[in-house]
């Protein structure tokens, strides 16, 4: 079956600018923020947040980072393959800041609590926010609910979604496709 | 880039590919960074217990495996022979089925006896991490100096390794060859024919009895320990004297200096001071001993690990 597309091209740019005036909305300046994408794909979006955030703020730069959770994962003997660690890129204390944890897709809300954990290791920040591109709604396995979404999307098991990037993948596209069990 | 290790045990290097290798490597590369954290640790193996059996001394290596175990929050124990019902006369298998009836998810073992840790695999039900079995393999020392080579020098392949010393009688020279070799790595044995297996060179690599040719062909040299507790076990001594090895064998800041050109220097300790390598050598800027021990624990972290899980591995119930 052909996959199905949800969103793509300019209707993807203005969902991430939106979100981004969202959070500017929200919190008036961001330097007390630190962005944190999670990895492997989050960070994609959490990039393109970034230099977003820059143009429109003016600012030089944001409290930025990359997280790997894979240590912290809750399922790592019962995935079907080993998972390859990712690479985190955290140079400063979370003490006191008001985190906003980035991931492109919420699923069963595993991914987060993982990430949630793993920040321990760096500080005690203020507060914590959860930012997504795409959450997939009544699929959760977990309390955790985003901040910040854009796009719901309702899906059954069975179903995958795939966010790609312009800058990965050469396209901004979210999908929607069968995968066979 | 394969997924998960082809084996469940680790005994030697011989039963890794060349892509477990590169796994391990990966994997070590997070454990690295978790290991510069404020917080040094993570709760990978929380449901794991692993028993550290030591028949043979060991400083370092016990040590590495122990914090590599707490740092992934694994519950240890730890035993070592000194104080154990060997000495009563119980049997191996006995030994270790008694640890596992508590419980024991993984054992990693360091035994007087080539193949103990093979042996052992046949008749418990657990993964075994072979600490150093004899004079056979000690494949963790082996993966975090190519580990170490690999972070000093980008790469693995195609670069020239020495390997000076006492190779007769050590498990890191067998370990470090076979996984120097599957990395595409070029290796040159160098010491005195009395410590130089007899069939060296079907493992291919060369063989040389002259350090400073070697030294100037190589762009990395793991220098050996001389082991004196295995000498002269069956009434032959090996060499004349530790001087004359020294003189010979050792490397010393005069012998580095007439390289003419900058190599490193690497060492599995423990270091037999002024005998295969001089202070101002194995303390100096080429060398990247302590480089090797710091490794050790991010590649231990990762065998324990990529062992532990992935696919058809579960804790034992």
């Amino acid at each position: 079956m052909e996959p199905l597309i949800l969103l793509e091209g300019a209707a993807f740019g203005l969902t991430v600018k939106r979100l981004c005036h969202q959070l500017i909305e929200d919190r008036g300046h961001l330097g007390d923020t630190a962005l944190i994408g999670l990895q492997p794909r989050g960070v994609l979006f959490a990039r393109r947040l970034r230099s977003e955030l820059l143009r429109i703020t003016g600012e030089k730069q944001i409290t930025y980072g990359e997280l790997d959770i894979t240590f912290h994962r809750d399922d790592f003997r019962h995935r079907p393959v080993t998972a390859i660690p990712g690479t985190t890129e955290l140079d400063f204390s979370l003490d006191g800041r008001r985190v906003v944890l980035i991931d492109d897709v919420l699923y069963t809300g595993r991914t987060i609590r993982a990430g949630l954990d793993a920040m321990l290791a760096f500080g005690r920040p203020r507060s914590v926010e959860l930012m997504v591109l795409v959450d997939r709604r009544f699929s959760r396995e977990l309390p955790i609910q985003p901040d910040y979404t854009g796009q719901h999307v309702d899906s059954i098991g069975d179903q995958h979604v795939t966010v790609e990037w312009q800058e990965t993948d050469g396209v901004d596209r979210i999908s929607l496709k069968h995968v066979a069990r | 880039m394969s997924e998960a290790l082809s084996t469940r045990h680790l005994l030697g290097i011989d039963d890794l590919s060349a892509a477990d290798i590169e796994l391990i490597f990966r994997t070590a590369d997070g454990f690295k960074e978790v290991l510069s954290r404020p917080i040094k640790k993570v709760p990978s193996l929380r449901d794991t217990t692993i028993a550290n059996i030591f028949f043979e001394n060991s400083t370092r290596t016990r040590i590495s495996f122990e914090l590599a175990e707490k740092r992934l929050s694994a519950d240890v124990v730890n035993f070592s022979s000194g104080t154990s019902s060997t000495k009563k006369g119980e049997t191996l298998v006995d030994t270790v089925n008694n640890i596992l009836a508590m419980k024991v998810d993984m054992v990693v073992m360091r035994h007087a006896d080539p193949g103990a840790g093979v042996f052992l695999s046949r008749h418990v039900d657990a993964s075994i991490v072979n600490a150093g079995d004899g004079t056979h393999e000690h494949p963790t020392q082996a993966l975090l100096d190519a580990y170490s080579i690999r972070e000093k020098l980008g790469r693995v392949k195609g670069v020239k390794v020495a390997i000076v010393g006492d190779i007769l009688h050590s498990r890191v020279a067998l370990s470090n060859i076979l996984c120097l070799r599957k990395l595409g790595a070029e290796v040159t044995l160098c010491g005195p024919a009395t410590l130089m297996p007899r069939h060296a060179r079907d493992l291919g690599v060369h063989v040389s009895h002259d350090l400073d040719e070697t030294l100037r062909w190589c762009d990395v040299a793991n220098m050996l320990r001389i082991q004196l507790e295995r000498q002269g076990g069956d009434g032959i001594t090996n060499f004349p004297s530790l001087r004359e090895y020294a003189m010979l064998f050792g490397l010393d800041r005069k012998r580095y200096e007439a390289i003419g050109k900058e190599i490193t220097i690497m060492h599995p300790g423990p270091i037999n001071r002024g005998v295969e390598i001089t202070s101002d050598v194995a303390d100096g800027a080429h060398s990247i001993i302590l480089d090797q021990v710091e490794n050790g624990v991010a590649v231990r972290m990762a065998v324990l690990f990529l062992l532990a899980g992935g696919p058809g591995r579960s804790a034992r119930s």
